[in-house]
C-alpha cells in the first residue's frame, strides 16, 4: 500500500469530524464519540507516517494532482511526522479530559457546549496542516485555521475576563497574520513561487540583502506565534483566563507550531543561516526574562504561562546553533515540552476543580487533601525543571552538549543561561509546591491574613470607596483604582461580608466537591505517564531526532522527495 | 519584473492608515484599521503578480498575454479570511460593549497592578509570604 495516500488524512479527518460534530450538536454523546474516534485515528495515522518517513524517506501528497507544480503539497518527513504524532496524542488526552469536565460546565460559566467539539477539531486540523504544509501559503492558511479556532475557544462563554484577554490575543495575532501576508507577497514577488522545495533553491539565487529582508519579516511573524521575547508579551496575559483544557492545548501546541515554522524556515529556506546570532540572543532573553516573570506570579496558571515562554528559549537556542546536534536537541525538547506543558495545565485544571482556585494565596495542604493530585503535579513539575532521570533533563543535556560542541562565546553564554533558567524553574515550581501542596490550609489562611494587616498598616486607606464596593472591576481609565489582583483577592477572602473564600474557609464550610470526574483524572494520568515514558524511549527517540536533524541539514531528502513526486 | 508604482503607493498609503487606526483604543476603529490594512496588503499581492494582462482562462487568450493567476487565488483566500476576521472582531466588540458599555481595549491587569503598587510604594504580593516578621512590611512600605 502506498503510505503517501495517508498524508492528507490528518487534515481531512478532523475537518470532516468537525462537520459531523456540528451536525450532531444536539447529541452530546454522539459528538464525543466522533471527536474521540477522529483523534484516535489521527494518532494511529501519525504513527504510521512516522515509521514510513523514518524508513522510506519523506512522504509527499500533491493535492488535486495538477500537472504543473502549482497545487498544494503536503509533506510528512521525520520532523513533521513526529510533531504530528505528539500533537495528536496530546489533543486526544485533552479532549477526553474536557469530556470529563462536561466542557465546560465550570459550574457558574454558561458555555455553549455544542460549539466546543467542532472548534476543537478545526484547531487540530489547523495544527496538523501547519506541520504538513509544503508551501508557505498553505502554512498561512493553516495558521489562520488554528488561530480562528483558538479565538473562539479563548473567548468561550464571552465572560468579561475572557473578552478582555481575547481582545489582546486576537489583535496581536491578526497583526502578525497581516505581516505574514506581506511576507508572502514579497516572497512571491522575489521568487515567483511559494513552494518550500522550490524556494529552497530560488532564495539562494537572490541578492543577500533581499533574502535577508524576507527572512527578517518571516522571522518576526513566526516569533510572534512562538512567543519569543520581545514578542511574547501577549501570551501570559491571554492564556490563563481560558478554561483549563483550552489553555492546556494552546500551551502545548500553538507556540510550538511557531517554533516548528522557524525550524523549517531556518533549515530549509535559509541554510546559510545569517541570523543565528540574533536567534541566540533572543533565546537568551526569552529564557531569563520569562522565568523571572514566572517567579513573581501568585497564580499557578500565570506561573506556568511564564515558564512556557521561558522554555521556548531552549528550543530557539537549539535552532540558533544550526548544527545537527542543536536541531536534534531542539526537536526532542519540543516533543518533551508539548506533553509536559499540556500535562501541567491539565493538572492545574484539576486543582481548580478540587480546591476551587489556582491562586497561591488561597491554596494549601493539597498534598494531604488529594495525594494523587500531588503526584500528578510533582512528577511533571520536576520534569519541567529538568531533574534526572526525566526527559526534561535529557533534552537539556542534549542542548547543552550541542552548545558546548559549538564552542563560541555566545553558545557558552547560552549554556550558562540554560542552567540558570533550569534552576530558576526549579525554584518557581518548588515555591508552588511548598505553598499549594505542603503548608496546611490554616497556615495559608494566616499568612494571607498577615499580608492584609501588614498592608493596612503600611499604607493609608487607598481610595475613598469602602472595601465592599471594590470587587473585581476591570474598569477602563480608573487609573490607580484598578485592582492589584493578589492583594485584593486576599482582602476579599478575609472580608466576612464577601462570599469569596479560600481553601481553609471552604474546608470548614464543607463546600468542596469530594471527587474529581474520573475521565479527567485518567486522561491527566495518561498524559503524565506519557511524559514519564518519554524517559524510557529517550534512546530510540534521540536516534530518531538525530536522523531528522541530519535530514534538515542536508535538505536534499525533503527537496528531492517533493520535486520528484510532482505529478 | 515590472512593478506598478500606483499600486505600490496606494497599498503603502492604505497600510499606513491601517497601522494608525490599529493604534486607536476603540475596538471598532482597530477593526476598520485591520480591514484597511488587509486591503493594502492584498494590493501588494497584485503588485507581486507582475504586469496586468488578459483574464487567465484557457482559450480566452494566449498564455503569454495572461496575467498571473496565482496571486489572484491567494488574494481571494486572503479576502475570505478577512471576512471571517471582520465577523469575529465585530462580535467581540459588540460583546465588549454589552458587558462594559464601551469597546475600548482595556488596560493590562498586571501592568495596572504594578503601576498602582509603585504609586503607593507597596510590596508586591509575591513578597515572601512565609516571613515571620510583619514589621519589615512597615519599614519597607513607609
Amino acid at each position: 500500500m502506498n503510505v503517501s495516500l495517508l498524508v492528507p488524512l490528518p487534515v481531512v479527518l478532523p475537518l470532516l469530524g468537525a462537520g459531523a460534530a456540528l451536525v450532531l450538536s444536539r447529541r452530546p454523546h454522539a459528538q464525543r464519540a466522533v471527536s474521540v474516534t477522529v483523534l484516535a485515528a489521527m494518532a494511529a495515522i501519525a504513527a504510521v507516517l512516522a515509521v514510513a518517513a523514518d524508513q522510506e524517506g519523506p512522504q509527499v501528497a500533491w493535492i488535486a494532482g495538477w500537472p504543473e507544480p502549482l497545487g498544494i503539497a503536503l509533506v510528512a518527513d521525520r520532523l513533521s511526522a513526529l510533531m504530528l504524532l505528539v500533537s495528536s496524542l496530546v489533543t486526544l488526552a485533552v479532549l477526553t479530559y474536557s469530556v470529563g469536565q462536561g466542557m465546560t460546565g465550570d459550574g457558574e460559566e454558561r458555555t455553549p457546549i455544542s460549539v466546543y467539539h467542532p472548534t476543537f477539531l478545526v484547531l487540530v486540523a489547523g495544527v496538523a496542516n501547519a506541520f504538513l504544509a509544503g508551501d508557505l501559503f498553505n502554512l498561512f492558511v493553516s495558521f489562520e485555521m488554528l488561530l480562528f479556532a483558538s479565538y473562539v475557544l479563548l473567548t468561550l462563554g464571552g465572560t468579561m475576563a475572557r473578552i478582555r484577554a481575547g481582545t489582546i490575543y486576537v489583535v496581536v495575532n491578526l497583526l502578525s497574520s497581516m505581516l505574514f501576508l506581506v511576507a508572502l507577497a514579497a516572497v512571491y514577488a522575489a521568487t515567483g513561487t511559494l513552494n518550500l522545495a522550490h524556494l529552497s533553491t530560488r532564495l539562494a539565487e537572490l541578492p543577500d540583502s533581499v533574502a535577508l529582508v524576507l527572512q527578517l519579516i518571516l522571522l518576526v511573524v513566526f516569533a510572534i506565534k512562538a512567543a519569543i521575547f520581545p514578542l511574547s508579551m501577549w501570551l501570559p496575559d491571554s492564556y490563563p483566563t481560558a478554561p483549563a483544557p483550552v489553555t492546556a492545548v494552546f500551551a502545548g501546541l500553538l507556540t510550538k507550531v511557531g517554533v516548528y515554522a522557524i525550524l523549517r524556515m531556518q533549515s530549509l529556506l535559509f541554510p546559510d543561516q545569517p541570523l543565528t546570532d540574533l536567534l541566540m540572543w533572543a533565546a537568551l532573553a526569552t529564557m531569563i526574562i520569562a522565568i523571572l516573570g514566572a517567579i513573581a506570579q501568585s497564580d499557578i496558571k500565570r506561573m506556568l504561562s511564564f515558564t512556557l515562554v521561558s522554555h521556548i528559549g531552549f528550543l530557539v537556542f537549539g535552532i540558533g546553533l544550526g548544527s545537527a546536534a542543536g536541531f536534534s536537541g531542539a526537536i526532542l525538547y519540543v516533543a518533551h515540552h508539548i506533553t509536559i506543558q499540556t500535562a501541567l495545565f491539565l493538572v492545574v485544571g484539576l486543582i481548580e476543580r478540587r480546591a476551587g482556585s489556582s491562586s497561591l494565596v488561597r491554596l494549601g495542604g493539597l498534598a494531604r487533601l488529594a495525594p494523587l493530585l500531588g503526584i500528578l503535579f510533582f512528577v511533571p513539575a520536576m520534569n519541567l525543571a529538568g531533574i534526572p532521570p526525566f526527559s526534561g533533563f535529557i533534552g537539556k543535556v542534549m542542548l547543552i552538549e550541542a552548545g558546548v560542541a559549538d564552542g563560541s562565546v555566545l553558545a557558552w553564554l547560552l549554556v550558562g543561561g540554560s542552567v540558570v533558567t533550569s534552576l530558576l524553574t526549579l525554584y518557581a515550581v518548588a515555591k508552588t509546591w511548598s505553598l499549594a501542596f505542603w503548608r496546611t490550609p490554616l497556615e495559608a489562611h494566616e499568612m494571607a491574613a498577615r499580608l492584609v494587616t501588614a498592608e493596612d498598616e503600611a499604607s493609608p486607606p487607598r481610595g475613598a470607596s469602602p472595601r465592599e464596593d471594590r470587587p473585581v472591576r476591570l474598569g477602563h481609565g480608573e487609573g490607580p483604582g484598578l485592582v492589584a489582583q493578589g492583594l485584593d483577592e486576599v482582602e476579599r477572602v478575609h472580608d466576612p461580608d464577601h462570599p469569596d473564600r479560600d481553601l481553609h474557609q471552604r474546608l470548614q464550610d464543607g463546600d468542596l466537591p469530594d471527587r474529581l470526574p474520573r475521565s479527567m483524572v485518567w486522561s491527566t494520568t495518561g498524559l503524565v505517564a506519557i511524559t514519564v515514558a518519554l524517559t524510557f524511549v529517550a534512546g530510540p527517540l534521540a536516534g530518531y531526532t538525530d536522523r531528522a536533524a541530519v535530514d534538515l541539514l542536508e535538505r536534499t531528502p525533503y527537496v528531492s522527495a517533493v520535486l520528484e513526486d510532482t505529478p | 519584473m515590472d512593478a506598478n508604482l500606483t499600486l505600490v503607493l496606494t497599498g503603502a498609503a492604505m497600510i499606513g492608515c491601517g497601522v494608525y487606526l490599529v493604534l486607536e483604543r476603540s475596538l471598532t476603529r482597530v477593526l476598520v484599521g485591520l480591514v484597511v490594512l488587509s486591503n493594502g496588503v492584498n494590493l501588494q499581492f497584485l503588485v507581486a503578480g507582475g504586469k496586468a494582462g488578459e483574464a487567465p482562462i484557457v482559450g480566452e487568450a494566449a498564455a503569454s498575454e495572461m496575467s498571473d493567476p496565482l496571486p489572484q487565488a491567494l488574494v481571494l483566500t486572503a479576502i475570505v479570511i478577512t471576512l471571517a476576521m471582520v465577523a469575529f472582531v465585530l462580535a467581540m466588540a459588540y460583546r465588549s460593549w454589552q458587558l462594559n458599555d464601551h469597546d475600548d481595549v482595556q488596560d493590562d491587569v498586571e501592568d495596572a497592578a504594578i503601576r498602582r503598587l509603585a504609586e503607593s510604594d507597596e510590596q508586591s504580593d509575591s513578597f515572601d509570604l512565609s516571613s515571620d516578621e510583619p514589621e519589615t512590611f512597615e519599614q519597607e512600605g513607609a
